[in-house]
This record gives C-alpha cells, sequence and structure tokens, in this order.
C-alpha cells in the first residue's frame, strides 16, 4: 500500500501536535461580540423605523446587556494578548488588510456609543436620574435630537461588528476549516439570533416577544440554511477542505457541532418558538437559553476545530 | 534559500546552531527537521527537509498583522519588530508553514534567516554549520550567487504552493 509518513521531533508548546494559540477567551469574545451586535443593531433598527415605543425592551433595556457585554469582551481580548504592555499599539496604526485592525477600531468605535445609547435613555428608564453636570444634559439633549441619524450608525457598525468575527476567521488561509467566506454571514446572523434571544428573555412585553420571536424564527432558518451552505461547499472543496471538515463528519466534534450547535442550538428552539407563536405554552426562557448556548458553542467548535486544521502534514 | 533534500541527512545541526546563535528559548525552535518517507515497502523513498519560515513574497503573516509588527525588509526578509507586536496571535493562526510561534516574552518569534549576520555580509548560522553543505543561501535575483547556482540545474519544489504565499524557500528534489 502506497503511504506517505511524515515524522518530526519538533514539540514546540502549543503549537505541536496541534495548533492551540487561542483559548477560550476567543471564542468567548467572539460570542460576545456577536451578541452585541444583534442586540445594537435591533435596537436601532426600530428606533429608525419608528416602532420605538412599542418595544421597551429591545430599545432601552437589553442595550445595557450590549454594554456590559462589549467591555467584558474587550477584557477578555486583552487577556488574551501575550505581549500585553504594546496593546496601544493596535491603535497607532489601521491596517486595512488585516481584520483584526478593522475589528479593534470598529469595537473602539461601537463600545463608547453604546454606552451613549443607553445613557440617552437612562431618564425613560429610571425618571428619578439626574446627571448632576449641565454638559452632560446638553449632551443628552444633543443625542436624543440626533437619535434616527445615530441609530443609523449604529446599524452599520453592528453589521461590521457582527460580520467581522467571521472575516477574521476567514481571513486565515491557513486553517482550512475557517478559510471560507461563508463564515463572516454566518456569524452575523448568528449574532442577530442570539441578540433576539436575550432580548426576549428580558422582555415583559408580550406584544414585544411575538414581533421577536417571529423575527428570530426566520434568522434561525437562515443560519441553518447557511449551515447546510457550508456543508456543500466543505464537501465540493479541495482536499484541505474536505479533509478539514471530516472533524465534523465522524471526528472529534461531531457531536457538539450537529447536536449542540444545530440540534439543540438552532432547531429545538426554533420549533419551541414557532409551537409558542400557534399558541401552545413554552416556558419563555428556554429556547433563548438554548440558543445563546447554540452560538456559544458554535464558537468555541469553530476556534478549536479550526485551529487542529492545516494544510501539511 | 534552498535546502537538498538529497543530502540532507537530518542531523540537526541547523535546528542546535540556530538555537545558539538566535538564543531561542529552551524548548522552542526556528527551524525543524521533517523526515519524509513515501512509497510502498520495500521500494521506499526517504528524504529530510530542513524546515524554517519560508519568508513569503505574499506572506499572510505580513498581511494579518493588525500592528505591521510583521514587516517584509527590503531583500525579502520578514521580520517582526517586537515592540510593535502585542502577541495576539493572528500571524501564527495565518502561517500555513505553522513557522511561528509565541516566544515567553511576550512577543511572536521565527527564523529571521540570521539577518544580524546576513548584514555583516554572513550566512545564516544553519548554512554554515551544516555538515553536507545542503543549504545554500543568497540573492535570487543574482543569477551568480549560491542559491541561484544550486537551483539552476536541479528540479525543485516548494511547500503548500497552493495556500498563494509564493515561499522562497526551495527544495531541490
Amino acid at each position: 500500500m502506497k503511504e506517505e509518513l511524515f515524522v518530526s521531533g519538533r514539540n514546540i508548546p502549543n503549537i505541536d501536535p496541534y495548533l492551540n494559540i487561542w483559548h477560550w477567551q476567543i471564542p468567548f469574545y467572539l460570542f460576545l461580540g456577536g451578541l452585541a451586535a444583534g442586540i445594537i443593531f435591533f435596537a436601532a433598527y426600530f428606533v429608525v423605523s419608528g416602532k420605538e415605543k412599542e418595544m421597551p425592551a429591545t430599545v432601552k433595556w437589553a442595550p445595557i446587556i450590549a454594554s456590559i457585554v462589549l467591555v467584558i469582551g474587550l477584557i477578555a481580548l486583552f487577556s488574551d494578548l501575550k505581549h500585553k504592555l504594546y496593546f496601544w499599539q493596535l491603535y497607532t496604526i489601521i491596517r486595512p488588510t488585516s481584520p483584526m485592525s478593522w475589528g479593534a477600531w470598529t469595537l473602539m468605535a461601537i463600545t463608547p456609543l453604546s454606552i451613549v445609547w443607553v445613557a440617552s435613555y437612562m431618564k425613560e428608564m429610571f425618571p428619578k436620574w439626574d446627571w448632576k453636570f449641565g454638559f452632560l444634559n446638553h449632551f443628552e439633549a444633543f443625542v436624543i435630537k440626533y437619535r434616527i441619524p445615530f441609530s443609523w450608525i449604529m446599524m452599520y457598525l453592528a453589521i461590521i461588528l457582527g460580520v467581522y468575527t467571521g472575516i477574521l476567521l476567514s481571513a486565515f488561509n491557513a486553517r482550512p476549516l475557517w478559510n471560507t467566506s461563508i463564515l463572516g454571514p454566518l456569524f452575523l446572523v448568528s449574532g442577530f439570533s442570539t441578540g433576539l434571544a436575550a432580548t426576549m428573555w428580558i422582555s415583559n412585553n408580550e406584544h414585544e416577544r411575538k414581533v421577536l420571536s417571529r423575527i428570530d424564527i426566520v434568522f434561525i432558518l437562515i443560519e441553518l440554511f447557511l449551515i447546510i451552505h457550508l456543508f456543500m461547499g466543505f464537501m465540493a472543496g479541495t482536499a484541505v477542505k474536505t479533509e478539514a471538515f471530516q472533524l465534523f463528519l465522524g471526528g472529534e466534534f461531531t457531536i457538539s457541532f450537529w447536536v449542540f450547535v444545530v440540534l439543540l442550538g438552532l432547531v429545538f428552539p426554533a420549533t419551541l418558538e414557532t409551537l409558542e407563536l400557534w399558541g401552545y405554552h413554552v416556558p419563555k426562557w428556554i429556547p433563548p437559553l438554548l440558543i445563546l448556548f447554540g452560538g456559544l458553542i458554535f464558537r468555541f467548535v469553530m476556534v478549536e476545530a479550526g485551529q487542529i486544521t492545516r494544510f501539511l502534514y | 534559500m534552498a535546502i537538498d533534500t538529497h543530502k540532507c541527512v537530518g542531523c540537526s545541526d541547523c535546528v542546535v546552531a540556530c538555537q545558539t546563535e538566535n538564543n531561542v528559548p529552551h524548548g522552542y525552535c526556528r527551524d525543524w527537521i521533517v523526515e519524509y518517507v513515501d512509497g510502498t515497502y520495500p521500494s521506499l523513498d526517504m528524504r529530510f527537509q530542513s524546515e524554517r519560515c519560508n519568508h513569503c513574497d505574499n506572506a499572510p503573516c505580513v498581511r494579518c498583522c493588525p500592528t505591521g509588527a510583521s514587516h517584509i525588509v527590503e531583500g525579502g526578509i520578514v521580520l517582526v519588530t517586537h515592540d510593535k507586536c502585542i502577541g495576539c496571535g493572528a500571524c501564527i493562526e495565518s502561517c500555513p508553514y505553522d513557522a511561528r510561534y509565541p516566544h515567553p516574552d511576550g512577543y511572536v518569534d521565527k527564523c529571521t534567516f540570521c539577518v544580524q549576520r546576513v548584514e555583516k555580509g554572513q550566512n545564516p548560522a544553519c548554512v554554515d554549520v551544516c555538515p553536507t553543505h545542503c543549504l545554500h543561501f543568497g540573492d535570487l535575483d543574482d543569477p551568480n550567487s549560491d542559491v541561484s547556482l544550486a537551483l539552476k540545474d536541479r528540479s525543485w519544489k516548494v511547500l503548500a504552493p497552493e495556500a498563494g504565499t509564493k515561499p522562497q524557500l526551495y527544495f531541490l528534489t
């Protein structure tokens, strides 16, 4: 039988036998980034479409989660850096060929802006809130006056945030499992779906939850379609791609992906949400919890499995 | 650089010389030996490849570096500016040859073609120390350089050309 055998004595920690440079901080941040992108996008969308009053949790309360989650994500990213004292070098240059550079600058823009968004609704959420400083009151009035353009900016930034997490991985052509351009839209849709799930969970308004539920089912169906697309793309790809995808077709990540991400994270909650819309009683925390869980596991699986795939040997 | 896979015996002198010359931390290496065996017993073919960073012309590590720490200098050597490196690991993820590693000091490190020696007109440490003289280094644009002469009459291959990186490490087969 014709065989090829490669032997090497190299044993660099975290590089051999399989690459494992990015640990839990990166998939954790990718999940939080997608979640924040989803929350911010829909908050801005409902303001622009004039439905602000009907969607209180989406527009006012959920962005609090988005701001907190963005800060936690940034802390996770910072803790993953190996040369932390030099992190500021990221902000001395914009490198258009590096998705990591886009991400750094997008986060730099969207994190304070999301805090400003929350601040502009403080008086509506907590009527006794007082800024105490004159300039803050002026700033609040300015933001409220220009809320529509602000919302458009937030929608674009949210889309960039959601999609760049996928583009970041797909730009590394050395990891065949990541090098597919469908990863960008897939992460975006997944992020939107997790954002909707988190908002649904905290909402007390029946009408709002119905609207979000309907949109969420559509996004889950789009996500399932994109996953089928991903599957077909890999099966029809080059040898490194078909080899890489074997990790999900009988390899170590088969169960994690198809059971936890697809079945429990997408199919099952979509079914539950549809049943709920048809009138059956479903405890309101189950579908959102499953969607959030599925989104988190998806990113953990993609980052870990991707680092195992390679071009050579 | 060109590596004659028929002359390499896998002695790993190049590995040790590099570690000595460049103060590579214990447990890490900038170049390594891959023993390649193929065929059907008893007609087997064995080659040794001394691999390192390929100093690609279209280096993905340079493309994806968010701070510009990873850069190509004149002459084609890919280097990392330690003070600009934030240790994000993007370059490590983007290298199809797995040539980079995170240095314990925090920045990302790899083969530099002993740029400190090349600047003085010398060869990299691995080239000078190889007992079978299977490593050839020099200016590929100069038809009389050691590496150009080595490539002239031999068939050669590069690793993973389909990755689109235009690697500058040629293995004479």
